[in-house]
């Protein structure tokens, strides 16, 4: 705990106003059923109500309360993202460590798996398969969790690559530790820093992902509440002028901007990756 | 001898900073350097001791991340320290030059040797384009580069290291420089390469009468090309003087340190001849994938409780002889032999207790030791792990191991690999393969990535240790300084195959096989006329 | 040479076997379509009758490897079937979408190549100036925008409250050439903001790392100007980067309409490709797939090509 302080302390604005929503999102996600006027998907009152009144933000498309969408919608897209995220990154993750620590025909295998999969647009991909399956949560996180792992693959074996040809894994090696000892003790510590940093960066991918395909009406379906459908859903005021499908938006965008400039000055934090040399 | 005209460059209290961890800390502190027209200067010194940083500042320069921060530095009258961008700029290049260690890195890949010869002389109006030509082919042919007349038509990666080298001599010297900087021009090359670009430097700057500052680690190296040396340390001045006199009278004990630390032998051991050999290479041939042989048909025995030296040069197939032994890169015919028992080929094969009994100590410390394991650790996971030891008998041995290799226990057990020395770190290597309890530990060009005096350390730790424990060593390095230290046996490698081999003293004792003699006479010696008489006696052999 | 030309062709052949995985993978989609499929997509209707015409009208009583030589073959002729929520011809449903697609990629890119290679270049020369930290910050942002948000913040300003641009970019296959221009541009404006961040950022990064090579340090103390550094020393070297950076941006491009042009109402392949998956009209699914997947692959196929013949190494072998 003193450590995160310290580290708060020393960050830049950019950093610290990104800690700051993060903490604030986590807060509001946790305890949405508490903080909420209304239900989820309860209907309040008649559709299009204006700001004010009962209703903070007013009501959308179907006479809910926009407020208490906005934040059980919070709570859904940051859960579903974040779900999906720590998906990918345990099948790319442990893939990738796989594949550089084995090395030979398994590396060969994953790799041109990889290569196809990622010849193909993430997009374009996620959606032939909904055509398939059909969109229901569990099989848009797996399938948005394997087609995102390509990328963590990729990453975690350039990273365990650089450390597998270091002398301290061969000589692990000539001991006679097997390949989970050398995973687990040898290589994962190592490359901590840098798969942490993608994490955050993956994170905010396969939320503007998720938050993309709900805005194409293909992503999490209705009633549940979800910023990327809560756009979509209440798109025609903003030809009023009407502000108000503009907050589910923003408040992606903010996100998005709060963890990339943690992830940001994390990466500048541990070595200077992005900037010196 | 020591002062060949005026002045020329002229530095008082030169103050350099360097940035760490985003905190600026002095690494110059405050030198006075003075430079005669016509003269080399040596600047010698160990890692960290702001040799080439200095050497830059010559030339008005720091690099990113450092910054000059008090002093004069006096250029033939002009202080480069007031001087404008554009003014360092009209000096740079036209009368201070500069040659830096990688010349396979500092020449651009994407524009042939000639254009690059010819930028700086045209660029500063100095030669037309024709004239910058004419006189890189000069030069070229001076230099000895082969074919000198089209060699500037080649691309950097078409030329050799040492080739390289001497181009870039050659464009330093393109505008007839006052002064030329030579960063370890020399470092990256094998010790017979690095002869030719000795002699070819000394003899170029001689005949244009160019002052140089020429840095180097090498004590050997600087009596060879310069009028007068500058010893530093950490930063700070030691010694300064003429050449002869100081390396014949060196005044500071540190100078008298680094002249000592090749003088290190070990004596010579009879070699009772063993019924079986500990190890013992049979007919080993091995490639890498892509079935270019690495190794010919190579055979080596390696007596109990004694030091088996492989010397080679970059490129002889000596590391992999290693990789072979241990299982790496399994040989593709051949047999090893452990105790008159053939060992399986390949790693995976080989029980632990065969394992256990051969151990390996890498050239790089920094990356041989895990950074984020604590020295407990290190040390204490092959105790586990072959001898089953845990708890506090474990601990109690890896305190005992830390004793045997100087290292104070209480201080070092808990620490990280990144809060040691390069010297500290080798010695927990040492430690760690000395856990095992083995029989035979290969050590990698183990003393190749230190400074000379911590190398010398680690080379009595090494002997001690087989002293006390019998353990033999099979010794792989490049340096003959470093065989004549810890060796009882020598094995000469060239390009994959063993040329010669034998006791100590008779592959190091004339006759030798061809190979062997031009390793042996390439090695620089203190002795300041050592390079002018090698190059004497080798224009007379060939003659 | 021949090094060089071994490896084009090496990389060529390697992208036409993705493009041939690619498609199998796309076929094979409709392979794993589970067996309810057909009754969810003709609903209320379906009777086994119904049901087994509809099998047959894709044709999946036939063994799928003679299916699938048969789509290929066809895809390949041009001929790309019907489709099955209207019944027309999909060749001609998509041949003037996909005409409005590389339109609004185009003025995209038009707009977007040269300002972000300027700004990631000076951001890279004066690097930490205040200039860098604004453009790092703003890209930043950017970045991490939806591409909705952008367009929306884009409509609400410049079309509802400055009325300049048309909020719908409903163009016709009549519509003058400028005229086209002029309702492209929020769309365009909207892709340009999302590409230029991700490219000047890769721009800056691959010019100091260039800039931080000894060769440049070497060239700075043969005392050359900073122009000549610039222009002789790092540009020819710049420029594998560079035109990489560019291509992977293109492919991001021609993938990002997507959402684009459901946004502005677009007639394009993005939005046939999202209307169609609603219905799940499976072969214009994968037509549609298959020229999306197909441009990118083959742009990312460039990149790698124009790298390797802008090595010197590989220009002039040993």
């Amino acid at each position: 705990m003193k450590s995160i302080i310290k580290l708060f302390i020393e960050a830049p604005w950019s950093a610290r106003f990104g800690f700051v929503v993060i903490f604030v999102y986590i807060v509001l996600a946790a305890f949405a059923p508490v903080l909420t006027p209304y239900g989820e998907s309860q209907i309040v009152a008649d559709a299009f109500e204006p700001w004010g009144g009962g209703y903070l933000f007013g009501t959308d498309n179907l006479g809910r309360d926009m407020f208490t969408r906005l934040i059980f919608g919070g709570r859904n897209t940051i859960g579903i993202a974040f779900l999906t995220t720590m998906l990918a990154f345990l099948v790319g993750g442990v893939a990738g460590f796989i594949a550089a620590t084995l090395g030979g025909w398994m590396d060969q295998l994953l790799g041109r798996l990889v290569d196809v999969m990622m010849a193909i647009p993430t997009l374009i991909f996620a959606l032939l398969i909904l055509t398939i399956t059909g969109t229901s949560i569990p099989v848009l996180i797996v399938v948005i969790a394997l087609l995102d792992s390509t990328r963590v693959f990729r990453l975690a074996r350039a990273v365990a690559m650089n450390i597998v040809v270091m002398d301290y894994v061969e000589a692990a090696k000539l001991r006679g530790e097997g390949l989970w000892w050398i995973i687990w003790r040898e290589v994962l510590p190592n490359a901590m820093p840098p798969l942490v940093a993608e994490f955050g960066l993956r994170f905010c991918f396969v939320f503007l992902f998720i938050s993309a395909l709900s805005f194409l009406g293909l992503g999490i379906q209705p009633p549940t509440a979800d910023w990327g459908s809560m756009v979509r859903d209440n798109a025609t005021l903003i030809t009023y002028g009407d502000i108000t499908p503009l907050l589910p938006a923003g408040a992606i965008a903010l996100l998005t901007v709060a963890v990339n400039f943690v992830v940001d000055f994390f990466l500048h934090k541990t070595s200077g990756l992005r900037d010196e040399h | 001898m020591s002062t060949k005209g005026d002045i020329l460059l002229s530095m008082r209290g030169l103050r350099i900073e360097g940035q760490s961890d985003e905190q600026w800390q002095e690494i110059v502190h405050g030198i006075d350097l003075d430079l005669h027209r016509g003269e080399v200067m040596g600047l010698i010194g160990e890692s960290g001791a702001g040799k080439s940083t200095i050497g830059l500042a010559a030339m008005g320069y720091a690099r990113p991340g450092c910054r000059i921060t008090g002093g004069e530095i006096t250029f033939d009258g002009i202080d480069l320290r007031t001087s404008s961008e554009d003014e360092l700029r009209s000096l740079r290049g036209v009368r201070i030059s500069y040659v830096a260690q990688s010349a396979a890195a500092s020449f651009n890949p994407a524009h042939r040797l000639i254009d690059q010869f010819s930028e700086t002389p045209v660029q500063h109006g100095v030669k037309s384009r024709a004239e910058a030509e004419e006189d890189a082919r000069v030069l070229f042919r001076r230099l000895k580069l082969p074919f000198p007349d089209t060699i500037g038509n080649r691309y950097p990666h078409q030329v050799s290291g040492g080739q390289l080298q001497r181009a870039m001599t050659a464009m330093a010297m393109s505008c007839r420089p006052d002064l030329i900087i030579f960063d370890e021009p020399t470092t990256a090359l094998d010790v017979t390469t690095q002869i030719e670009v000795l002699a070819a430097i000394k003899d170029v700057v001689k005949e244009f009468n160019t002052a140089a500052i020429y840095v180097t680690h090498d004590l050997a190296v600087v009596a060879q090309m310069a009028d007068r040396i500058m010893v530093l340390r950490h930063g700070n001045m030691i010694e300064e003087g003429v050449a002869r006199e100081m390396l014949a009278n060196p005044k500071d004990p540190y100078t008298r340190d680094l002249l000592a630390v090749r003088t290190y032998a070990k004596d010579d051991v009879d070699l009772i001849p063993h019924e079986t050999p500990l190890l013992k290479v049979e007919n080993v041939t091995a490639s890498y994938g892509g079935g270019v042989k690495v190794l010919h048909d190579v055979s080596v025995q390696i007596p109990r409780g004694r030091t088996v030296a492989v010397v080679g040069e970059s490129g002889s197939g000596k590391s992999t002889l290693a990789r072979a032994i241990t299982g790496l890169l399994p040989p593709e015919s051949g047999r090893v032999m452990y105790e008159g028992e053939p060992l399986p080929v390949a790693l995976e094969q080989r029980g632990r207790e065969q394992l256990r009994r051969m151990q390996m100590i890498y050239q790089m410390p920094d990356t041989a030791l895990n950074p984020r394991q604590r020295i407990r650790e290190i040390i204490g996971r092959p105790l586990s792990f072959y001898l089953d030891l845990h708890g506090a008998k474990k601990e109690a041995r890896v305190r005992e191991l830390l004793e045997m290799i100087e290292m104070n226990p209480d201080e070092y057990i808990d620490r990280l690999p990144g809060e040691l020395s390069g010297g500290q770190k080798q010695r927990i290597c040492i430690a760690r393969a000395l856990a095992a309890e083995p029989d035979l530990i290969i050590c990698d060009e183990v003393t190749s990535a230190l400074d000379q005096l911590v190398a010398e350390e680690i080379l009595k730790l090494l002997q001690r240790l087989q002293d006390e424990v019998n353990v033999s060593y099979l010794f792989i390095t490049h340096d003959l300084a470093t065989v004549r230290a810890i060796a009882d046996e020598i094995v000469v490698m060239l390009q994959g195959r063993v040329v010669e081999q034998g006791p100590k003293e008779e592959v190091l004792t004339p006759p030798h096989h061809e190979y062997t003699d031009l390793l042996l006479s390439s090695v620089p010696e203190m002795d300041p006329d050592w390079l002018d008489r090698l190059l004497a006696e080798r224009q007379l052999a060939k003659t | 040479m021949p090094q060089l030309v071994k490896m084009v062709a090496q990389r060529l052949a390697l992208g036409l076997l993705t493009l041939f995985v690619v498609s199998l993978i796309i076929f094979l989609g409709v392979e794993l379509l589970p067996g309810d499929l057909t009754q969810a997509i003709l609903g209320q209707a379906a009777t086994p009758e119904t049901v087994a015409a509809f099998r047959r009208e894709l044709g999946l009583d036939l063994p799928p490897h003679t299916r699938y030589l048969e789509w290929l073959g066809d895809i390949v002729q041009g001929d790309l079937g019907r489709s099955l929520a209207n019944g027309r011809e999909i060749s001609e449903l998509i041949s003037w979408r996909l005409y409005n697609t590389l339109f609004l990629a185009a003025i995209a890119a038009v707009i977007a190549v040269p300002l972000a290679l300027v700004l990631g270049v000076m951001a890279a020369l004066y690097r930490n100036s205040l200039f860098d930290r604004i453009v790092n910050v703003s890209t930043l942002t950017s970045i991490s925008f939806p591409e909705f948000f952008v367009a929306y913040i884009l409509i609400l300003f410049l079309s509802v409250n400055a009325g300049w641009f048309p909020s719908i970019s409903n163009v016709g296959s009549e519509m003058p050439f400028w005229d086209r221009v002029y309702r492209c541009i929020l769309p365009a404006l909207t892709l340009t903001l999302v590409v230029v961040a991700h490219m000047m950022r890769m721009t800056r990064a691959a010019i100091i790392n260039l800039l931080a090579s000894p060769y440049i340090e070497m060239a700075n103390l043969k005392g050359l100007s900073r122009t000549r550094i610039i222009v002789r020393h790092a540009l020819p070297n710049a420029l594998a980067p560079i035109i990489n950076v560019i291509v992977i941006n293109l492919a991001y491009l021609v993938v990002g309409v997507v959402v684009v042009e459901v946004v502005f109402v677009y007639p394009g392949m993005g939005q046939l490709l999202v209307d169609s998956v609603s219905k799940r009209d499976i072969p214009v699914v994968q037509s549609t797939s298959m020229f999306f997947a197909g441009a990118f692959v083959l742009l990312n196929l460039l990149a790698d090509m124009l790298a390797i013949v802008t090595n010197p190494r590989l220009l002039h072998p040993k």
